[in-house]
This record gives structure tokens, sequence and C-alpha cells, in this order.
């Protein structure tokens, strides 16, 4: 069949299906989506980079005092038991279970703070209008990458299991880092929201000064 | 939030893809490029038509899945020792557990993350691959719904194995009563592991193109 394209910058494919659309810029408030599977191809937001850069700093911080301070104490029968994000993940250190540890380590803080990380180096610069820095893409890449594999806020469900478990056995303190990890993910959730890869894709392509 | 609708490059038989106008479509950024482009000019992914390894990849990765969890469900998730017993749970025992403790939405949450969602997956990538190794045209839109559904929801098993770390993390009074993790945890990991790179070396746009003359 013979069809008569635009020029290939004025198209937009599905990343699932392949279809192609125009991509035409969006009024403010609105999101586009694939005509043959659904999926967002675009949204827009006012100032949505400066709100994902400010939303990303915010968990990047808020997860440091997730990992610092205590996470949950057991009380009962007169010992008592502190434990934070870190000795949950040390939980499986022993024997065969070590290289489980450090996949629980990378899936539930690791991979979170590379993702925070990557967001706010690639972002940065755009948002304060400056040219994109050396390896935006490479970094804006990673973050999209790994988003599966961020588990964040599976961990905080099963938290919420494990206390059910417990609740029965003794008495259980939940401390600062539960609730600053559990703002973690609320915050990344709005944030992965926000995110339109279209059109961040398209500020980074804008070439490095 | 608004739907707004990007006008469609169709012609009148209807929508096209990238593939059938001779175009390569980058997966990481849409951008479309001539078919001879390696690499993309805006976000420097590889650019690829269709993966035609992909169900070569999805079958192995899912067999490795199937075949880590089946220890994940025989062997013990947690070893507890209290003053008066010693006892091993496994994924089931430990639901059943949680049933006689009154804990019915709990157990329901288990069971759905543990036993239900692992299951499902295998099935519905199995039929998933099947159907695109038919070339089956029918029930397009159900099938990129299940897959849809396979990515987001796979990542979510892991639940159990969160529990366990918290849980050994938790509870070691030592005389009292102690918990540490057995190895099913380690193999119910990798099976979720297994079956979500399984998932996402599926290449959804092969579901499309089934009824198209294109090969």
């Amino acid at each position: 069949m013979t069809v008569t394209l635009p020029p290939l910058d004025d198209l937009v494919a599905c990343p699932q299906c392949d279809t192609l659309h125009n991509a035409t810029a969006l009024p403010d408030h609105t999101r586009a989506y694939c005509q043959q599977c659904g999926v967002v191809l675009m949204t827009s937001q006012p100032e949505a980079m400066a709100r994902i850069l400010s939303l990303a700093l915010t968990a990047f911080v808020m997860m440091i005092a997730a990992i610092s301070f205590p996470f949950l104490s057991l009380d009962a029968g007169g010992f008592h038991n502190a434990t934070s994000v870190m000795d949950a993940i040390l939980a499986f250190n022993k024997g065969l279970a070590f290289p489980l540890a450090i996949a629980v380590a990378f899936f539930i803080v690791v991979i979170p703070l590379i993702r925070l990380g990557a967001l706010i180096y690639a972002l940065g610069p755009l948002v304060r209008e400056q040219p994109a820095r050396v390896g935006a893409r490479v970094a804006f890449g990673i973050a999209e990458k790994l988003r599966p594999w961020s588990m964040a806020e599976i961990f905080i469900v099963g938290v919420t299991v494990a206390l059910v478990k417990v609740a029965g056995l003794a008495a259980v303190t939940i401390g600062p880092a539960f609730w600053a990890f559990a703002g973690v993910v609320i915050i990344t959730v709005l944030k992965d929201q926000l995110i339109c890869r279209y059109s961040i894709w398209e500020a980074l392509e804008q070439p490095a000064a | 939030m608004q739907v707004f609708d990007l006008g469609s490059t169709g012609t009148t038989s209807g929508l096209i893809t990238a593939r059938e106008a001779g175009l390569v479509a980058c997966q990481r950024c849409g951008q479309v490029h001539r078919q001879d482009v390696r690499l993309c000019t805006r976000c420097d992914g590889a650019l690829i038509s269709r993966d035609t390894d992909s169900l070569q990849k999805v079958w192995a990765w899912l067999i490795a899945g199937m075949i880590a969890f089946i220890p994940a469900n025989i062997y013990p998730m947690l070893l507890t020792s209290t003053l008066v017993e010693r006892s091993e749970s496994t994924i089931v025992s430990g639901v059943i557990e949680l049933i006689h403790h009154g804990s019915i939405g709990i157990a329901v949450i288990v069971f759905v993350a543990s036993i239900m969602i692992p299951m499902g997956k295998f099935m519905a990538i199995i039929y998933l691959a099947i159907s695109v190794q038919r070339k089956s045209g029918t029930n397009r839109h159900q099938r990129h719904k299940a897959y849809e559904i396979v990515e987001f929801i796979g990542r979510w098993s892991m639940i159990d194995v969160f529990v366990v770390a918290i849980l050994s993390a938790l509870v070691q009074l030592n005389t009292i009563a102690t918990i540490n993790p057995g190895i099913a945890a380690v193999s119910f990991a990798l099976s979720v592991i297994f079956t979500m790179l399984s998932a996402q070396s599926f290449d959804a746009r092969l579901i499309w193109d089934a009824d198209r003359t294109t090969t």
C-alpha cells in the first residue's frame, strides 16, 4: 500500500503495538492513548518536569531517612528487638540465602535510589532550561528500564502482612523509618504518574553543550 | 484527566503500524525511523522492528520460573522456633495457619500473591506465546490486556519474600521465639524473577502482527 507520510519527527509509534499516530502537542491536563491497544502514549501536565524533579528529590531524602532510622521494634517477655530496613535485608545473610539478601537490597533500596538519582541527574538541567547533561539520555533510559524492578511499594505491603502475623505474638512498635518508607512509596507513585516518556525524550534530544 | 485524540496515520482501511509503513519505531521513546537505521536518533536506544527471538527467550525464562516454583512450594518458607516447639511452614501451610488465626483478609492476600498470581502468570504467558506461534488473529484486544496485566502484576508475587525477610529480622527474641528464612524463599524469589524476565522478553507487537501479511 502507498501512504503519504508526514515528516518522521511528527509521528509517534505505540511502543506496544507499533501503531503510528501523529505527534501533536497536547493541551494541558490531557492524556493521549493508542487507538489500537489503549496504552498511554503521552500525557501533558503543566510544569511536569519541575514537579517530577521536586518529587524525586523529596523521595531521595526520605529514602535516606528510611534506611537510617529504626523501622519496627518488637517486645515480648522482657526481650526487645529493634529492626531497621538493613536488618530486614540481612535476614537472608546465612548460607545459601545470601544472594537473596543482595537481591532484596537491590529491590527495596538500591534500585529505587538509582532510579531517583538518575532522574534528578537527567532532569535537573532541563528544569533550569539549560542543555541536557552528558549521559542524561543514558540516565533516563536506566531509570525507565529499572521501573519494574523497583519494589518499595511491594515491600510496604509485605511489612503490613508481617505485622498482622506477629501482632498476636508480641507488641510491635512502628518506628519513624516506616512512615518515611511509606512516604517514599506514595511520592514515587505520584512521580511516575507525571512522567511522559515522549516529552522527556524529546526534551533530552537537544544536543548537550 | 481528559482524553486527547492523537490523529492516527491510518489509511481508509484503518490504522497502520510503523512496520507496514516501512519504518521502524523506537520502543523507548516512540520516535520513528527509516527501516535501515540501527540506533534511535532521539534516545540512542537499539531499534528492532520485531524481536524475532522473543518467543525463545519467553519460553526459556518461563520454564526456569516454573521449575523454581516447585521447590518453592515443597520446602519450608519459614522456620519458627518457640519455647515449646519448632515448626516449619511452607507457603500453603502458612496460609492455612493464617486462616486458623482468623486473619482471613491477610490469608487471602498471601494466597493470591504467592499461589494464584504465579500460577495465573504461567498460564497467561503460555497462552500468549502459543497464540503468537499459531499466528492467531482472534481476541487481540483481550490478549493485549492479558499481557499488560501479567507485566503489571508479576512483581507483586514478591510480597511473600519480603514478609519472610521482615519476620526473620523482627522475631529474634533469643529463646522465646525466633523465625528464620527457609530455602523456599530463595527458590520462590528466583521463580518470580524468572517469570518477570519472561514477561519482559515478550514482544507485544507480535500479538498485533498475526493476521498481517508482512512477516
